[in-house]
């Protein structure tokens, strides 16, 4: 009984908490991203105009996010039927557009007006009990190009 | 010294290649961190204990790619890629590595 209560607690607190932090973290995506909608980001290797260019510099930006209690259970049921892991894609989407950011104001910082070459890598870190993923880890890097 | 995930520098060519230079590390994390990490796992939200620690760990193998592209005589370090594996539960291993190149 005692164990289930725990069990129980574990599932509202992380609902609570992780619903608020990702509604927290969303909205500060959402504003950085208009603030740095000039720094554009390329997968393109080889940038246009080559004259112009003064430096390139590698950028790079990373973050672990890790999932919440509600989530993680809620996943964990998915799995058993089958079908979109939702729990799963939003922290992924929060984590790589973090990262994303991250890489943007390394850019600004250093003078550079875009990103070319832009390359995203995902790994999971910790894998908790019943080996579910725990947490992830994004990591993305670019050339910023100076002009 | 220039390090760059492009193929070319714009503006300079390229005089000498010098083969491929590499970085490694493999970094565990201290208990702290994973007890904090655990808690964070009920809460979900950023770990920032381990962001720092792969950053760091990324600085050092990036600055023993560069250690030896000095070595072999190169000013720049053309298309790097970053590698990420664990190795066991609690270690991973980052790795750098590019082309190691002499620019006019």
């Amino acid at each position: 009984m005692a164990n289930f209560l725990i069990f129980l607690g574990l599932l509202f607190l992380g609902y609570v908490f992780g619903q608020l932090a990702e509604h927290r973290h969303f909205k500060s995506i959402q504003r950085r991203e208009k603030e740095f909608a000039n720094v554009m980001c390329f997968s393109e290797r080889f940038p246009p105009d080559p004259s112009s260019i003064t430096g390139v510099e590698l950028v790079v930006g990373s973050v672990v996010i890790s999932i919440d209690y509600f989530k993680r259970v809620s996943a964990g049921l998915r799995m058993l039927f089958g079908g979109r892991v939702v729990a799963y894609e939003s922290l992924l989407e929060r984590a790589r557009r973090e990262a994303i950011l991250r890489m943007k104001q390394e850019a600004v910082n250093k003078g550079a007006g875009s990103i070319f070459n832009v390359k995203l890598e995902t790994s999971s870190i910790t894998k908790g009990a019943g080996q579910q993923i725990g947490s992830v880890e994004v990591y993305v890097y670019g050339t910023a190009v100076i002009r | 010294m220039i390090i760059t995930n492009i193929e070319i520098i714009p503006g300079r060519t390229v005089v000498k290649h010098l083969g491929m230079v590499q970085g490694n590390t493999v970094r565990a994390k201290h208990a702290g961190r994973d007890i904090m990490a655990g808690f964070k796992n009920i809460f979900g939200g950023e770990l920032k204990g381990y962001t720092e620690l792969l950053q760091e760990s990324r600085e050092e193998a990036v600055a023993r790619m560069v250690q030896q592209a000095e070595a072999v005589g190169a000013n720049a370090v053309l298309n790097v890629r970053f590698s990420t594996s664990s190795i066991t539960a609690g270690a991973a291993e980052l790795f750098a590595y590019g082309t190691a190149v002499v620019l006019e």
